[in-house]
């Protein structure tokens, strides 16, 4: 179906639908214009000029940069010196140091995907199958045990790799529950119906905390006793049920949005329903709600950093253990700085490039 | 026959839901049946009769009375309780900050509203856990000692130690006291809604007057005397006043910069929506902006507001459990010690689950029908 194009231009006189001219200020004007703005301004600059300068002291000018002397963090000022110090060990944790090019080139990896989804235009089932091949061999390469490559059991995985595994993999895997959750909660069968929204509710009432709990905890008790399944995979299993919950609302809002007349239209013409919700309603479904996807994604890699609580070795967890080295006088603020610092050029990352796509499908102006 | 039967909708739809129905209850069935092997193999009893057992261990800080000689339900009882505390303190303190955001945030000063701007990306962007950190890591190792405390107010202490503030005592008949001043306060609100009932016109402010009134009488007929007792140095530590312990003023200061980011941008989402026409039709009759937003935009922003303002609180109360980061005692931490110290892991996480869904029901029921109270009437 090819949208009729109309141009406003031949009926409209274009003056007439551009926004009125907003008068010019002066920045004086706006700073000092009247009692209440330049009262704000007056207490708002106050309190910059005087944090400003404590902040850049303690930071900047008294911080220790030069690393190999610990004592030297003993004074007061940031103690830069650690991060650098003790980088290896907060972006791989205790991964074998002679293998740490393995995680690098998962980092590396993960990017690639990155990368390979931001384009719309590759969006569809080569990405899908791209990601899956991606994620083996991100797997595979930690793993190793093959080809020459030692073997290294996920005890030992930590720091940046686990953090960004742990996001992709739960979000990839909830995925497909979350789709089959919607079309449950949305269905006319009363079973499935009930199950699907006794699901969703559950996991949502719950904080994540309570699920890793279960998770660590529970989940041995509740399988045979031969099945031993190692504490990340545990998380990996709580981190999944929980994103499939919050996403299966997102994909439930975006099947709302698609008219009625899109599967009526479908059986009409003998589909069968599979093929209808694959082919007709999903991607009409998933395209209305790629924002709140975004935003759930943004969420989840948020989330990943509770899995320190049940003592998975995450980015935190290792920048954590990194701050007990009884040469270095303990500088968590420092540390937690650069873990958050990390964690927002993830996630603002990603809230940009959900601006840009919104921006972008309002420009084309789909439908 | 048997083809007819599988063409037929109906029977089609009850065939599948049957399958799935009796896939799902095989299923509980070997959970159970693996659940009930493992326990036994490793001799665990299922039950609650442990919630009797005295509990034996410590916990740092509690809002109502706790000791060691008291029992498991007791404990759990406390961390519920501290839960409620800090999640309420959280979500009122946060939408009263928020609401501050939002309004920095939109008003025409720059300094203002970039400084705001700054503070709700960066803090919206990073794991709260990461932020409750630093908070606990900056009251734990960036503040002076209690020998050279900073002193901002006279009477108030901040140190490594907690926060020191004047405590008042109330000494007397305390007990006829508190009950009651606070059968007066239940009545008058009683009153002055079936007075709104009625419609019978009441003056705010004799009715203050009058509340203020009878609990002085009450409180000079019960022998109530106020003193108040400050903090002291006395070796290491302070002695006397009231003291928020590290972790808890890190776990409100995190939850609280966290939340009011997020509550910020809620509300400044809800009033952004409501058209621009509105702003011109108040300043035309001549309100001032102070009136037209609280008496024109803010009611109507309201119904945009709420439903994503439940969905924050009720994440708020399940925000709570990264307190156990900090070692603040609420009902993840107690849960998480009682686990280690009795092993009975299935019925401590019961207890948890059951208490955050009950918790996240009652908060919808009571937002949902405040939504309902505001929600535009459409005859």
């Amino acid at each position: 179906m090819t949208p009729i194009e109309f141009t406003p231009s031949l009926l409209v006189d274009r003056r007439a639908t551009r926004p009125p001219p907003v008068p010019r200020r002066s920045t004086a004007g706006i700073l000092f214009g009247d009692l209440t703005s330049a009262l704000l301004t007056i207490v708002t600059g106050g309190l910059i000029l005087l944090a400003a300068p404590a902040i850049a002291k303690w930071a900047i000018i008294d911080a220790v940069w030069t690393t190999g002397n610990p004592s030297a963090c003993q004074q007061a000022g940031a103690c830069w010196a650690f991060i650098a110090d003790k980088l290896r060990f907060i972006l791989f944790g205790v991964y074998p140091p002679e293998q740490q090019w393995r995680p690098l080139v998962v980092i590396g990896l993960v990017l690639l995907g990155v990368l390979m989804t931001l384009a719309p235009a590759l969006w569809g089932r080569r990405l899908i199958i791209g990601w899956t091949v991606l994620v083996a061999v991100m797997l595979a390469l930690m793993w190793g045990g093959f080809l020459g490559l030692s073997f290294v059991p996920t005890s030992r995985w930590g720091g940046l790799p686990v953090t960004l595994l742990l996001a992709v993999v739960s979000l990839g895997l909830g995925f497909p529950f979350a789709v089959l959750l919607a079309l449950g909660r949305r269905s006319a069968w009363p079973v499935t119906r009930f199950l699907s929204v006794f699901t969703i509710e559950i996991v949502r009432g719950l904080p994540l905390v309570g699920l890793l709990f279960v998770a660590s905890i529970l989940l041995p008790l509740l399988l045979p006793a031969d099945w031993t399944i190692d504490k990340l995979g545990r998380t990996v299993a709580a981190l999944t049920v929980f994103a499939a919950a919050y996403l299966a609302e997102v994909v439930r809002g975006g099947l709302q949005g698609v008219p009625v007349g899109q599967q009526e239209a479908a059986r009409a013409l003998g589909i069968p329903y599979w093929k209808t919700v694959c082919y007709i309603v999903l991607p009409q479904a998933i395209q209305k709600v790629i924002p709140p996807l975004t935003n759930t994604a943004i969420i989840m890699v948020k989330n990943t950093s509770l899995v320190m609580i049940v003592g998975v070795f995450d980015m935190l967890g290792a920048g954590r253990s990194a701050a007990t080295d009884p040469a270095w006088p303990a500088p968590y603020p420092e540390i937690y700085l650069f873990v958050a610092s990390i964690y927002f050029v993830i996630c603002y990352g990603i809230s940009r490039y959900s601006l840009w796509l919104e921006r972008r499908v309002r420009e084309k102006d789909y439908q | 026959m048997l083809t007819h039967l599988w063409y037929s909708e109906r029977a089609r739809s009850w065939l599948i839901q049957g399958l799935l129905l009796g896939g799902v209850a095989c299923f509980l069935y070997w959970v159970c049946g693996n659940t009930a092997a493992n326990l036994a193999a490793r001799g665990i009893r299922v039950g609650y009769e442990f919630l009797w057992r005295t509990a034996r261990f410590p916990i740092s800080e509690s809002v109502i009375p706790y000791s060691p000689a008291d029992t498991f339900l007791w404990a759990f009882v406390v961390g519920i309780a501290n839960t409620l505390f800090i999640s309420l303190l959280a979500i009122v303190s946060s939408t009263v900050v928020g609401l501050l955001v939002a309004l920095a945030r939109r008003s025409g000063n720059p300094l203002l509203a970039g400084i705001t701007g700054g503070y709700v990306t960066a803090v919206r962007n990073t794991p709260l856990i990461v932020q409750l950190l630093f908070w606990y890591a900056l009251a734990t190792t960036a503040l002076p000692a209690p020998r050279n405390a900073f002193n901002p107010i006279d009477g108030v202490f901040i140190s490594l130690r907690g926060i020191f503030l004047p405590q008042v005592h109330l000494s007397g008949d305390t007990t006829t006291f508190a009950a009651l001043a606070l059968s007066i306060i239940v009545v008058t609100t009683m009153m002055v809604g079936i007075a709104r009932r009625w419609n019978v016109p009441l003056r705010g402010a004799l009715v203050m007057i009058a509340v203020v009134t009878a609990l002085g009488a009450v409180a000079a007929v019960n022998d109530i005397r106020i003193s108040v007792s400050t903090p002291e140095l006395r070796g290491l530590n302070f002695v006397g006043g009231f003291r928020l312990s590290s972790e808890f003023t890190a776990l409100m200061l995190g939850l609280v910069i966290y939340t009011s980011a997020f509550i910020g941008e809620i509300i400044r989402g809800g009033i952004d929506a409501i058209g621009k026409g509105q702003w011109e039709a108040a300043r035309a009759l001549g309100l001032n902006e102070r009136k037209t937003l609280s008496r024109i935009i803010i009611p109507q922003a309201l119904r945009i507001i709420i439903p994503p303002l439940t969905t924050q609180y009720l994440s708020t109360v399940k925000n709570t459990t990264l307190a156990l980061a900090v070692g603040y005692p609420e009902l993840g931490l107690i849960v998480g010690t009682v686990i280690n110290q009795t092993g009975q892991a299935i019925e401590s996480i019961v207890i948890m689950l059951a208490v955050f869904l009950t918790i996240s029901i009652a908060v919808s029921l009571v937002m949902n029908r405040y939504n309902r109270k505001i929600a535009l009437v459409q005859p």
